[in-house]
C-alpha cells in the first residue's frame, strides 16, 4: 500500500484492533459499504479481515489501512471518483 | 539445495514484523522442511523482516526468493501470482490483517503460525477460513517448531 502516501489524509484512529476499526466505521458513519480485502482503493489493495467495512462521509472515504509494525490506522481522505466506484457496487446499506 | 519452480508447489511465507525473535528462526528453518519435501519457499516481508532472513542465511542455503510485501499482495490480487501453501507469521492484529486478506485473495492452503506473548489471545480473532499453529513462544522456537512439524504436507 505504498500508494497512500501519495494522497492527502487524515488519521481517525490508531491503535485499534481492525475490528475496532470496522466497528467505529459503522458507528460513527450512516453510508458504509463492505468490500472483500485486496479490493483496489486509492491505488492500493486492501488488507484486512473478511469484510472490509469502508465509511463515506461528504466526498470522504474512511477506510483501514494496515501496517504489518504498527497495526490498523483509520484514514479519511477525499475521494469522490473511489466513492462513484463504491456506490457503483451492491450497496449494503 | 536450488529447486527448479517452473513445475514444483511452492510455498509463501508471509513474515510480519520482526519484533518477536522466533520469526527469523522458524522461517529458515520451515524453508529448510519445506524444501526436504521438494516445495519451493517464497519470503515476503517487510524491509527489516527481510534482511534478517537475508543477513541469516548469506548464500541462501536455506531461503530462496524474497520480495517485498507489498508487491507480492498487489500481485496475488491481480491474479499474477499465487501458491500452493501460504504461511502467514501473526504475532499482532496486524499479522491477523495479512491473514484475512490472504484468505480472500489467495487459493493457497492458508496456515496461520501465531506465536508471542499473546498468541491464544491473538488466535482467538481468526475468524476466517484459516489452519492455525498458535503456541505462547517468544525466545524459544522449538515449541513451534514441533507444532509446524504436525501440520506441514
Amino acid at each position: 500500500m505504498s500508494c497512500i502516501d501519495q494522497i492527502e489524509y487524515e488519521i481517525l484512529l490508531q491503535g485499534a484492533s481492525f475490528r475496532e476499526s470496522a466497528e467505529y466505521i459503522r458507528s460513527h458513519f450512516s453510508e458504509w459499504h463492505e468490500v472483500e480485502p485486496g479490493y483496489l482503493l486509492f491505488g492500493a489493495h486492501l488488507i484486512g479481515v473478511p469484510p472490509v467495512v469502508l465509511g463515506i462521509e461528504g466526498e470522504d472515504v474512511i477506510f483501514p489501512y494496515t501496517k504489518p509494525c504498527r497495526g490498523t490506522f483509520l484514514l479519511r481522505a477525499r475521494g469522490p471518483d473511489e466513492i462513484a466506484r463504491l456506490r457503483a457496487r451492491k450497496k449494503k446499506r | 539445495m536450488a529447486i527448479d519452480t517452473r513445475d514444483t508447489p511452492t510455498a509463501l511465507l508471509l513474515l510480519g514484523c520482526p519484533q518477536v525473535p522466533v520469526q527469523t528462526s522458524v522461517a529458515v528453518h520451515l524453508c529448510d522442511q519445506l524444501r526436504e519435501r521438494g516445495i519451493a519457499p517464497v519470503i515476503a516481508g517487510t524491509g527489516a523482516a527481510r534482511r534478517l532472513i537475508e543477513v541469516a542465511d548469506p548464500k541462501r542455503h536455506y531461503i530462496g526468493e524474497v520480495i517485498d510485501l507489498d508487491l507480492c499482495i498487489d500481485q496475488i490480487a491481480e491474479k499474477q501470482r499465487d501458491f500452493d501453501l501460504a504461511f502467514v507469521f501473526i504475532h499482532n492484529d496486524g499479522g491477523v490483517s495479512y491473514a484475512g486478506t490472504l484468505s480472500a485473495i489467495s487459493k493457497a492452503r492458508l496456515v496461520g503460525i501465531v506465536y508471542g506473548e499473546h498468541a491464544d489471545e491473538t488466535a482467538a480473532t481468526i475468524t476466517f477460513p484459516c489452519e492455525v499453529v498458535a503456541v505462547k513462544a517468544t525466545h524459544n522456537p522449538m515449541p513451534l517448531v514441533v507444532r509446524l512439524g504436525k501440520v506441514l504436507p
